[in-house]
């Protein structure tokens, strides 16, 4: 067994043992295996990693067995190991190992751990298969798996509808966007009658400038088979249009929305993007696409992420937004910005999540922040953590001297958007939305920490306190904290969180030459991976003029002002603003009315289609004018046969057999 | 020892049938004892039959071939595809009697006897080498099956069997007709002959049409379609899982034998109107699907866009559409029977099939919560599953030549999803609200024995389907070779270099400027 196998299997064993055998083996057992199995995963992925970093490790390719051979078409179970797979595999095994750590205290008192365990390791698994995929199909299967593991942890607990409601529209949202990348698989292999990666991007350049016959229409080539995986990218990543899955996927335990729903599923699509760059280098349109979605969807989670109330919306609604910012950053050709802002990211945003489940579990599973306040006190070092993770994600810093994470990861995006800009690409517009959003990026963060830990508490108001303290608001009166304590969480939830802050604080600073600096080392480690490194933008990336530099600065800033003006200088700010601009407030909090529309021209006339269909098609119309209609004709029959059961049915099958062999003996006499 | 050197084919036909007559005259354990040692007896020998198999050159291998009276031969013989279909029959044999072990309680020796009747006439048609013979075994399928609804059937079994009965025979009097022609035209009803045979192609019309209407019905496709959801709700859960494992397999395996390599001119002609219907049916059945209160009314509208999958592989005219095609038939075998299996558990507790009487049946019964899902996920298509190798491979094969059938059949898989998982939510999850559902006891060991060996089948053919394709991989190119000749151009032809295209490179900034104005 090498290294990777172990990586990669071990979770699935863990998964497997857990799951099925939980009875046998108790629940502390199977929470320790699927734990063990996690934090061993991490510790070999970590010298990959390193030995990718440092240029020790050459590239290679793990047969594992053989999986389909269909004519032309095969493709067979495999892993990848190179630099972008190893990115990807730090990623996944440390978030995933804390968050295995830091369940342990957060579903302390949840009967069913153990399947909620094995469902952690099964995921595990499956985006290692994911990011290991030497070809398509495998990647297909790791998506598709990351998906039913979202399903599954997402309806965890069952009995709510609202989970239920939101795990199925999960995993059929998903599958709109597998379409196009199955779609899209099949248009490869139509072009390059292979589907294994490395043999489909050496061909890319041959079929550059060929077009294809697609529904009828005459396209790029390229093009189209970029936009189909894309499509897959966008639901996956959820990305406009197919992202509305993603907020309603907060039903799912906090400790899942950390892990997938921040740090790792949701950035499949970022990797395939990256992995497949060079096919999307052929084709500037399918980079347009890329960079309007991904700006697009930048902003509108941002300004929805303004008005939410339900702190794990807000962080969701900033995923979303973050994810725009790096699929944009491989629009414009900065793929190695892009890693390196999904790296930072799954640790600052994994940050704030565990923090917010933290917080959640401190207030009594109160998820609401206008019944928070003044926590800054009780939970100490939630407070802390989360302090870095908001000062991570506005990308505190100072130009020339380094800062935290996302002052590297995104500062990069915003400089490489402005250098990229041209007249055949929309770097322009992604950069002022860049800047923008950084702004709003800002408001939110700082707003979530304002009105959760600063300020008066207002606990009383939440029903979850109420029930604790057995208290209703008028009998607590002037005490708004209702006599609740919030606790400081359990040592398991507090070290994955410590571990997260020194991720936050310090993977930008330290890796950035590896990722966005060419002769520091991103050159020589993006050689080792399928990434396209676009060397140019790289050194016009670091020589945009200082104003550009700047901007996000004076954008973060100027966000943290008035989050600052709104929420602890003045009591009723927001309120006021909400009343003034009551349209576009309420367009932002109903989320641009996206749920509503989709239920108008898709759940709805399908349910009504499906009646329709099975009423008037299948019984008004086929029946009535096929069998039924020559079943008038012997009602009479039918009638008797009520009466005489089964001994009719005998006769009929006698003189089916009969007729049979009526049938074969005149056959017999006419073939002769 | 080789099974080649044995009439094993007559001898898997001839063993169901003797113990079948046994059973007409045991009483109730004694014919289910019977039943059930005849059929994994059955089972054993297939397991010898695919182990001898050489699945280097396909067809045809194991034949015999004895002249009876006339033009009708006794002959037998199988290649890989007919090899994958028999050992579907006989792999789900024993499940079905087990299945009925203790839900049928009224004439058991004659139920036992329809069910071991079917078996010997399923593998008859699957490996039956004389056009008449095939057509003595398809039409006879249909006896045991008509009775098995007919008899122990649900409240409304009589017009259920009536409208199987009507639908099957109006479509295989005009395939009798075409065959007596094929037979004067060519002077054989040796298949293996007529399928080196070229029939005129102003004929080949004509025959694949009459050849339809029989098989169509059988896949079944839409519109004619209607007879299925009927048949399963009214049918008992054996008989569910017979008629959606193999007798609805009985259509796709006669476009594969006879339409295809017999008609390949009228089946590149009129390949529009199975992907056409294939189309509307994915649709249409997946939508009626999703508004089903009924449990086994769902599964079965579930077949029928699962088998339009089927129809648009087989007639992608290469390897991958047809190999997938199979492998969609294997899996649907596996996964519907399985679905109807799970129906059956609850419905021998509750005695109802209506969804709403259900609701977190994950609590209750956890084994059977987690069984279902696999199932569930089966039928979606999820990779690692049978149902994904099968619906991936045709669906890449059509894609080669028709995109809009691919993008329209491809809808299925978003489609599927919301149904089943509409169903398993409905079911499984939830509250209990329903006192008698949320008492109901988990698997018990027999039931257990019944879906834990279709489980391991699905998920080993969904990682190494390698076992499966093996031994269909050459007769599948020799088909694919004989109707090249035929094969439509796709709507998807690539063409190099095309000068309309130049807008789309990329164009890359002028790093000249930026600079200078950095500085």
């Amino acid at each position: 067994m090498s290294s990777i196998e172990i990586i990669v299997f071990l979770p699935l064993l863990a998964a497997i043992v857990a799951g099925l055998g939980q009875r046998l083996i108790g629940a502390v057992a199977a929470k320790t295996l699927t734990t063990g199995a996690l934090f061993i995963s991490c510790i070999l992925s970590w010298p990959i990693f390193l030995g990718f970093v440092s240029g020790d490790i050459q590239p290679y390719v793990m047969p594992v067995a053989q999986w389909v051979q269909s004519g032309g078409l095969s493709f067979n179970w495999e892993l990848r190991v190179d630099s972008l797979t190893a990115v990807m595999l730090v990623v996944i095994t440390t978030v995933s190992a804390l968050v295995h750590l830091y369940s342990w205290g957060y579903m302390e008192e949840d009967p069913d751990q153990p399947r909620f365990f094995a469902y952690l390791s099964l995921f595990t698994f499956a985006m290692l298969m994911l990011v290991t995929a030497n070809n398509l199909v495998q990647m297909f299967f790791g998506w598709e798996g990351v998906g039913l593991a979202s399903y599954l942890l997402i309806g965890f607990w069952y009995k709510k509808p609202s989970a239920n409601a939101a795990a199925i529209k999960a995993f059929v949202v998903n599958r709109v966007g597998d379409l196009g990348f199955m779609l899209g698989i099949f248009g490869i292999f139509l072009v390059f009658q292979t589907v294994s990666i490395p043999d489909i991007l050496a061909a890319a350049p041959e079929q550059t400038g060929s077009s294809i016959g697609f529904l009828g229409l005459r396209l790029d080539t390229m093009s189209i088979l970029c936009i189909l995986l894309f499509i897959g990218a966008m639901g996956k990543s959820a990305q406009l249009g197919l992202h509305t899955w993603l907020p309603d996927a907060m039903e799912g335990p906090t400790p899942v929305s950390a892990l997938i729903h921040a740090a790792t599923m949701v950035t499949a699509g970022v990797f395939m993007v990256c992995r497949m760059s060079p096919l999307f280098e052929a084709s500037q349109y399918a980079l347009n696409v890329v960079i309007i979605v991904g700006a697009t969807t930048a902003i509108f989670a941002a300004t929805v992420g303004l008005v939410q109330n339900d702190i794990k919306r807000v962080i969701a609604y900033s995923t979303c937004s973050q994810l725009g910012y790096m699929f944009f950053a491989a629009g414009v050709g900065a793929y190695s910005a892009a890693m390196f802002h999904l790296f930072t990211h799954a640790f600052f945003k994994a940050l704030l999540f565990l923090g917010a489940g933290s917080v959640i579990h401190a207030m009594h599973h109160e998820q609401d922040m206008r019944y928070y306040g003044a926590l800054r006190k009780h939970i100490p070092i939630t407070f802390w953590t989360m302090i870095a993770g908001t000062l991570a994600i506005t990308g505190v810093g100072i130009v020339g001297l380094g800062g935290f994470a996302g002052f590297h990861s995104k500062d990069a995006i915003i400089e490489a958007a402005y250098a990229a800009s041209n007249a055949a690409n929309f770097g322009g517009y992604a950069f002022f939305i860049g800047v923008f959003a950084a702004l709003l990026t800002s408001f939110y963060s700082w707003r979530l920490i304002f009105l959760t830990f600063f300020g008066k508490a207002r606990w009383i108001g939440s029903e979850h306190i109420q029930h604790s303290v057995h208290k209703t608001p008028k009998q607590a009166g002037k005490d708004t904290t209702g006599g609740y304590h919030p606790h400081e969480s359990p040592w398991t939830m507090l070290l994955p969180l410590a571990l997260l802050t020194v991720g936050a604080v310090f993977s930008g600073y330290i890796f950035k030459n590896a990722f966005i600096y060419a002769e520091e080392g991103g050159t020589a480690f993006w050689a080792a991976s399928t990434l396209y490194f676009n060397v140019d933008l790289i050194h016009a990336m670091h020589e945009v003029p200082l104003w550009v530099k700047l901007s996000s600065t004076v954008a973060m800033l100027t966000g943290l002002l008035v989050a600052y003006m709104m929420y602890i200088r003045s009591d009723d700010a927001p309120q006021k603003l909400a009343a003034t601009f009551r349209p576009l407030y309420n367009f932002f909090y109903n989320k641009w009315y996206f749920d509503e529309l989709y239920d108008l021209i898709f759940v709805k006339p399908a349910f009504w289609f499906g009646r329709i269909l099975w009423k008037g098609g299948d019984e008004g119309t086929i029946d009535r004018f096929g069998p039924n209609g020559s079943a008038a004709l012997i009602a009479f029959g039918s009638r008797m046969a009520v009466r005489l059961q089964s001994g009719y049915v005998y006769s009929y099958a006698l003189v089916m057999l009969l007729g049979l062999v009526a049938l074969i003996s005149w056959m017999m006499v006419a073939a002769r | 020892m080789n099974a080649a050197d044995f009439p094993i084919l007559t001898t898997l036909i001839v063993i169901p049938a003797v113990a079948a007559i046994m059973c007409l005259f045991l009483r109730a354990d004694g014919a289910r004892l019977i039943a059930l040692i005849a059929t994994l007896f059955n089972l054993i020998l297939g397991v010898w039959l695919w182990a001898s198999y050489d699945p280097s050159y396909g067809q045809w291998q194991f034949q015999e071939s004895v002249m009876l009276f006339g033009p009708v031969g006794w002959k037998l013989g199988i290649d890989g595809i007919s090899l994958m279909l028999i050992m579907l029959s006989l792999f789900l044999m024993p499940i079905c009697i087990g299945a009925s072990w203790r839900a049928i309680t009224d004439r058991v020796g004659e139920y036992m006897a329809a069910f071991l009747f079917m078996e010997s006439l399923m593998i008859g048609v699957f490996a039956a080498q004389d056009l008449l013979l095939f057509y003595i075994f398809f039409e006879a399928g249909l006896i045991p099956m008509y009775l098995i609804i007919g008899i122990w059937g649900g409240k409304d079994r009589i017009y259920a069997a009536y409208k199987f009965f009507l639908y099957t025979l109006l479509g295989s009097v005009l395939m009798l007709i075409a065959m007596l022609w094929m037979i004067q035209q060519a002077g054989t009803a040796d298949i293996p002959t007529l399928l080196n045979h070229d029939f005129p192609p102003e004929a080949q019309t004509w025959l694949w049409l009459a050849f339809f209407a029989s098989f169509a019905v059988k896949m079944p496709m839409w519109p004619v379609h209607t007879w299925l959801p009927d048949a399963h709700v009214q049918a008992p859960t054996a008989g569910s899982v017979i008629l959606a494992g193999v007798l609805l397999k009985m259509g796709g395996y006669g476009f594969l034998r006879f339409s295809l390599p017999m008609f390949p001119e009228a089946s590149a002609q009129l390949i529009y109107l199975v992907f056409v219907l294939s189309m509307v049916a994915v649709v249409y059945t997946s939508l009626v699907a999703l508004v089903q209160k009924d449990m086994k009314k769902l599964i079965a509208y579930s077949s029928v866009a699962h088998m339009a999958i089927v129809t648009v592989g087989l007639f992608a005219f290469n390897q991958q559409g047809i190999e997938g095609a199979i492998i969609v038939m294997l899996s649907h075998g596996l996964v519907s029977g399985a679905l109807f299996l799970c129906v059956g558990v609850i419905y021998d507790r509750l005695h109802t099939r209506e969804i709403d009487r259900y609701g977190g049946l994950s609590i209750n019964m956890p084994k059977y919560a987690l069984f279902f899902m696999l199932f569930t996920m089966a039928s979606v298509g999820l990779p690692g599953t049978s149902g994904f190798v099968g619906e991936f491979l045709a669906l890449a094969g059509t894609y080669q030549v028709s995109t809009w059938a691919t993008l329209i059949c491809a809808t299925g898989i978003i489609l599927g999803a919301g149904y089943m998982l509409y169903l398993y939510r409905r079911v499984a999850f939830g509250e209990q609200k329903n006192e008698d559902a949320a008492a109901m006891p988990d698997l018990n060991r027999r039931e257990l024995w019944l879906l834990a060996p279709i489980a391991a089948v699905v998920l080993w053919m969904g990682v190494y389907p390698e076992s499966f394709l093996r031994p269909i991989r050459a007769d599948v190119s020799k088909i694919v070779e004989r109707i090249d000749r035929a094969a439509p151009d796709g709507d998807s032809a690539l063409l190099a270099d095309d000068p309309a295209m130049k807008g789309y490179r990329v164009q890359r900034a002028e790093h000249g400027d930026k600079e200078g104005s950095a500085h």
